[in-house]
């Protein structure tokens, strides 16, 4: 049971080279797996690429299996795909549906067109507003609310799915710093409650060390560094492949590079 | 409620970035940007149809060439607050002033050659076809023709590091370098007040750079700069004054060393934000304020000396 992407290689439609691979990467049940890599390092192909909208959606021309829970992404109905993998796109205004008035209504959607019960809709409804935390909102007209609240809803309607998978591009790229904060909690708990497999695109290397088990850092589309997080993020290749660690690492660097004395007090001010 | 409402006068930040106020109509000193007005907003409240009311009574002073960084919940009215600048959206209530002068009655077509605003949302603004139509596509309409406007165009492009890109498509750029080129076509117009609504998000560490690169340049020039950022490591070590918003309102205004300072962290994080981590290790350290690494390290110098510490580079605020 795992995504599984084995020597995969995805190229564009008209694209003079590929934009991805060769790759190889499992997204395993209940796990977190980072990416992180320099602007158009291939981090939202992958991204389509595994939740099976390239090329199906997007065209392109893809080389290699990528097989959710042993089945080919390639065979799958739309329908059938979307309840194994949910996906939040990088803008919220390229996710939210634009037909509905409200909040709640913006989240309930996914689930009321997976045909479930009312009462299923609704339960699912309130639990997706609340793990990330804006219930508040639910009255709210999804047209008029900030950028960080509107990546919040496009989140929300993805888990409201309950899929297998979770694919989400830089979903706290325009969160606050306690936005950014619940939604890396939201993701272990959904990870841990609903045993989702979560593909996390992220340039905030703190949420990375937060909450993945293992990463991947991508350049060029393939896989330039790949292991666990904590190993990952410490590795002095990191900066050149246009990731930043840290903040608290990099500030314990910066000190040390300056000179300044090491004390006991400064690794605990640190901790 | 003591912090409420600094808005007005006793947050003043006293850093370097502050330049003095040039009138603003009179001769550009040298190497000074011409014309740069003062923005003042006075008692501005703003409510969405929906009756959501996104700004409650905002007053606020910007003096020309300060760069101000606006910080706070998502929802708090930031870039509601700076789609006032350029007369997107007009107070309900309270004036919006440009250079002493109530912009009530101006024209967006008219603001625009005074304050160029890149929105959060690349989608929202991108529309041509190329990349160097995109950018041209604001000094044309200002009335920049021939080689004057391919300068325009070509600066704003390598500020930005698309330079090579200036005939694909936009579309076909990915969503990071999008963004880039949205905060290109505004530049190109060289407007004397530059508005960016988070910049950095979804930039890697060069794109970073590279805004931090075209802020630098702006206040270099004397342009007064307002960026929204949940980037506090950006915000401490790149701006000279940050304003706090919650629930439509300016709750902290000062420099960094002011604002980050650790008597404000309950009021920060009220409004979801968190201090730099510089910030945090100084004041455990007992090093006063510090919210930028550089300041952090002279004040460990300066306590390891035994001496007071001397204000970092990029906070030069009266230190706690």
């Amino acid at each position: 049971m795992a995504i599984e992407l084995a020597g995969i290689t995805y190229r564009y439609a008209g694209a003079s080279r590929a934009s991805l691979g060769p790759l190889d990467l499992s997204v395993a049940p209940g796990r977190v797996l980072g990416v992180a890599g320099a602007n158009e390092s291939g981090k939202t192909t992958l991204c389509l690429v595994t939740a099976g909208l390239a090329p199906a959606v997007v065209g392109g021309k893809l080389e290699g299996s990528v097989r959710v829970d042993g089945a080919d992404a390639a065979g799958l109905k739309p329908h059938e795909l979307a309840q194994r993998c949910g996906m939040l796109f990088q803008n919220p205004s390229t996710q939210l549906s634009g037909t509905t008035a409200t909040v709640f209504e913006e989240t309930a959607f996914g689930p009321a067109n997976l045909g479930l019960a009312l009462e299923d809709v609704l339960e699912r409804t309130w639990w997706a507003l609340r793990a990330v935390g804006i219930e508040g909102l639910a009255p709210r007209d999804p047209a008029r609310l900030s950028g960080g609240q509107s990546q919040l809803v496009a989140l929300a309607g993805v888990l409201a799915l309950r899929p297998r998978y979770l694919i989400l591009d830089e979903p706290t790229s325009e969160l606050d710093p306690a936005g950014t904060a619940l939604v890396a909690d939201a993701l272990v708990r959904v990870a841990r409650e609903t045993g989702a497999g979560i593909l996390l695109v992220e340039h905030k290397t703190e949420v990375l060390a937060r909450i993945a088990a293992e990463m991947v850092v991508l350049a060029r589309g393939r896989a330039a560094l790949s292991g666990p997080a904590t190993e990952v993020l410490g590795d002095p290749r990191l900066a050149e492949l246009g990731v930043e660690a840290p903040a608290r690492m990099r500030l314990e660097r910066e000190l040390r590079a300056a000179g300044v004395e090491w004390t006991a007090a400064l690794d605990e001010a640190l901790a | 409620m003591s912090d409420f409402d600094r808005s007005n006068d006793s947050g003043r930040p006293t850093g370097t970035a502050v330049s003095p106020a040039d009138p603003p109509s009179g001769p550009a000193a040298p190497g000074r940007f011409p014309d740069v007005p003062s923005i003042e907003l006075d008692g501005v409240t703003f409510e969405y149809p929906d009756g959501t009311r996104a700004l409650d009574g905002v007053s606020l002073r910007i003096e020309p060439g300060e760069v101000v960084a606006i910080v706070g919940q998502n929802g708090s009215g930031k870039s509601t607050l700076v789609k006032h600048l350029n007369g997107l959206l007009r107070p309900a209530s309270g004036r919006v002033l440009l250079g002493g002068r109530d912009i009530r009655d101006a024209h967006v077509a008219g603001l625009a050659g005074r304050v160029g605003l890149a929105f959060q949302n690349p989608d929202r603004q991108l529309f041509a076809g190329r990349v160097s139509a995109e950018v041209e596509f604001g000094p044309r309409n200002l009335g920049l023709r021939g080689a004057e406007l391919q300068r325009a165009v070509a600066a704003a492009l390598e500020a930005v590091g698309l330079a090579g890109e200036a005939a694909a498509n936009p579309y076909d750029l990915g969503y990071s370098r999008r963004k880039l080129l949205a905060i290109a076509s505004v530049l190109a117009m060289r407007t004397p007040v530059l508005v960016f609504d988070e910049p950095t998000t979804g930039q890697d560490a060069r794109g970073v750079a590279c805004v931090r690169s075209v802020v630098a340049g702006a206040v270099a020039e004397g342009r007064t700069v307002i960026a929204i950022s949940h980037d506090m490591r950006f915000v401490a070590e790149c701006f000279g004054r940050v304003v706090a918003m919650r629930a439509g309102r300016v709750v902290l205004d000062g420099s960094p060393s002011e604002v980050f300072a650790e008597s404000h962290w309950s009021e920060l994080r009220a409004t979801y934000l968190e201090p730099p981590i510089a910030a945090v290790v100084g004041a455990r350290l007992g090093l006063g304020s510090t919210p930028t690494a550089s300041g952090l390290i002279a004040a460990a110098r300066a306590a390891l000396d035994g001496r007071p510490a001397a204000p970092g580079p990029a906070d030069s605020g009266p230190n706690r």
